[in-house]
């Protein structure tokens, strides 16, 4: 690579494909509906009535102004919070889709979560800082006691990908893109801040991009697997932070080839997601057309590729994925905002798998979107019905991957480039 | 490194590095990455790199010696020095995060090795940003001492979050010490001075010591004598702020 030939066009570049966001869905826990967000924007279909939502927001602010970087539904199901790049965190109700509170934040929002009771909600911000707003519950409706966040704990300098709160909620578990994952003990006074580290899950050697637990009858808390730019997921004990197994999602897939990996050109894990009720994750990872099944022993503390579900049609590569806690079906999501070169503003492309649970020998059905779950109204109110061409997805697909790069991968600078780039510091005095 | 070299950088007779072909800008942002190797976990941090005489051959590990100590931005590792010979069981590590001041330690602590046989064997230093990756070389509860001596007081208030001492990154100190470990801070400045006072003060694990504590441990008085930039303080007939806690269970 010719460095020297090449000064400050890195740093252009880098802006362009920094505005550029995955686009993301989340599903409620009875599957009574479906979120999905695309840049600024955030659309709602509610399958049991089988009709697109729209959002109140009293505070006649519009929604987001900035690419929305998290969405998620409370495990109860009554609370859903979007955030992202303009600095707001907005919680809603989801059964009125009011907006009970707008929350602005220094930084921009990386990652959110909120508690198993619903009474905290908690968010990062891009300097690893973890900030906790309160909720109350009066009557099964919830509201904000205050809409001023309070520091929780914070990752130094880092961006924080993930957040969780483990199933018992004993523990808050945070992962960053310095390859670290943090658990620490949940406070008896949450707003006094969390500063009782438990453990570390230390282990991967790339940045951290996803977390979810994986059930056990047997054990409480589960297991923690986590997905990685190092294009592994890890299974991890949080009560001790050991490293139970890790399985080379990408080697085994076949997606790695040896010279590829020595330039160290990985595939990383984008998103998974742990199927309630067994022992099954669901893993997307770049490049693949489709999704890694993996199945954990709990009683041998192990990781298996178990099946590689393929999508036929178009170059579809999911980056985010979602499953409800009580029906059979993985959701997953592909697209893109402000994607150059496309007419349209945004791609959406959602496609769903039934049978996911494999209960009873049933085989996961990759499903025509005619047999998707609220059919082909669903499709076209999320996605739009603009027919997109195929080399589209792929230059999305090419894009995503360098935006989540970008990002979260360090740059390696050689020392003629870090040189050329000190040139435009502003801190020094000018000597006359 | 040639012999040829050694000599110009290095005093003749005493073998020690010179500190003027070692010259460093005093303050260094703690937030830009450079490049440096991290062990991704504790065991991985290779002690036989750094302590040849406890842990002779790199595959074995028959010593569960373990570093008890860290100087926190050691800089030319004056601490490090008066600490060996003090607790010569003791292993030590300095962390500094600027490069050529890093290599001026790690000369100093060989030339020591070489003309004091059998001493200083415990000391060694390590280029990194402590801020960042304390987990990565410290398991919980494994120190027992921790040093932060004449920290960068980053006076601008937008800049405060910088400290090395700071509420969050307490978080992470106390992780690492052990229960009854001890976390030592000492500045010129005053309001940095009231500022780790503050932090530590209200940070639930941690606990003042006492006058009668402080007086009986011999470490607290190399704390203003053991460093340049204490000795420095001295000369200048300078302040000195002081703020020692030990780590407690919440």
């Amino acid at each position: 690579m010719a460095d020297e030939d090449i000064p400050m066009e890195e740093g252009g570049e880098d802006n362009k494909e920094l505005e550029v966001a995955p686009a993301l869905i989340a599903i409620h826990p009875s599957q009574k509906s479906l979120a999905v967000a695309v840049g600024s924007d955030l659309r709602v279909y509610d399958l049991h009535e089988g009709c697109a939502l729209s959002l109140v927001d009293e505070s006649c602010k519009s929604y987001h102004k900035d690419s929305i970087r998290a969405i998620r539904y409370g495990v109860n199901g009554q609370l859903f919070v979007s955030a992202g790049d303009d600095k707001i965190v907005k919680i809603w109700l989801s059964n009125s889709w009011h907006c009970i509170g707008t929350i602005c934040c220094e930084k921009r929002v990386s990652a959110i979560a909120i508690s198993n009771d619903g009474l905290y909600v908690c968010f990062a911000d891009k300097f690893g800082v973890v900030w906790l707003i309160n909720l109350e519950e009066k009557d099964g409706i919830f509201s904000l006691v205050n809409e001023k966040a309070v520091p929780m704990l914070s990752h130094y300098c880092s961006i924080i990908t993930s957040l969780e709160f483990s199933p018992s909620g004993q523990y808050i578990v945070s992962a960053d893109r310095d390859f670290k994952i943090r658990v620490t003990m949940a406070p008896k006074r949450p707003l006094g801040g969390a500063h009782e580290i438990h453990c570390f899950c230390l282990g991967h050697s790339e940045f951290v991009s996803c977390l979810d637990f994986v059930s056990s009858p047997d054990c409480q808390e589960g297991f923690l697997v986590s997905g990685s730019g190092d294009s592994t997921v890890r299974l991890w004990d949080i009560t001790t932070g050991s490293l139970l197994d890790t399985c080379e999602v990408g080697a085994k897939a076949g997606l790695l080839e040896s010279n590829e990996k020595e330039e160290g050109n990985f595939y990383a894990v984008t998103d998974l997601s742990a199927v309630p009720e067994c022992t099954t994750i669901a893993v997307a990872i770049q490049s693949f057309k489709g999704i890694i099944l993996l199945s954990c022993n709990i009683s041998v503390k192990s990781l298996s590729i178990t099946k590689m579900i393929s999508l036929s049609g178009e170059a579809f590569i999911p980056t985010c994925l979602g499953i409800s806690m009580s029906e059979n079906v993985l959701w997953m999501i592909m697209g893109i905002s402000k994607l150059q070169g496309l007419d349209c503003s945004s791609l959406i492309r959602i496609r769903a798998i039934s049978g996911i649970k494999q209960s009873n020998e049933e085989e996961p059905i990759v499903l025509e979107d005619s047999e998707v779950p609220g059919g082909k109204k669903l499709l076209d109110k999320l996605q739009g019905s603009i027919s997109i061409q195929e080399n589209a997805y792929l230059a999305a697909s090419e894009a995503l991957k360098k935006a989540m790069s970008s990002l979260l991968i360090k740059k390696q600078y050689s020392v003629v480039n870090r040189e050329i780039r000190k040139r435009t510091r502003n801190d020094r005095k000018l000597k006359q | 490194m040639v012999d040829q070299e050694a000599k110009t950088t290095h005093n003749k007779t005493t073998g020690l590095p010179r500190k003027r072909f070692y010259r460093a800008r005093a303050h260094s942002n703690p937030l830009s990455d450079s490049h440096f190797p991290v062990p991704l976990f504790p065991s991985q941090f290779d002690y036989s790199l750094h302590y040849p005489h406890f842990f002779p051959a790199s595959s074995e590990h028959d010593s569960s010696k373990r570093i008890q100590f860290a100087d926190i931005g050691c800089g030319f590792g004056g601490l490090l020095v008066s600490l060996s010979t003090l607790f010569p069981d003791t292993l030590m590590i300095g962390m500094e995060i600027r490069d050529k001041v890093t290599e001026y330690v790690k000369e100093r602590i060989l030339g020591l090795r070489a003309t004091n046989p059998g001493q200083y064997q415990n000391i060694s230093v390590v280029r990194t940003n402590s801020m960042k990756y304390i987990p990565n070389y410290f398991g919980k509860g494994q120190l027992r001492k921790m040093f932060f001596l004449f920290p960068d007081p980053h006076f601008k208030e937008k800049n405060h979050r910088r400290r090395v001492i700071s509420p969050h990154l307490l978080d992470e100190y106390a992780y690492a010490l052990a229960e009854g470990g001890i976390i030592y801070t000492i500045t010129d400045v005053e309001e940095l001075g009231e500022w780790m006072k503050g932090c530590l003060e209200d940070h639930p694990m941690f606990e003042v010591l006492g006058e009668e504590e402080l007086e009986a441990d011999p470490v607290v008085k190399l704390l203003s004598s053991a460093t340049e930039e204490g000795q420095k303080v001295a000369r200048n007939g300078g302040q000195t702020f002081r703020a020692i806690y030990r780590r407690i269970t919440p």
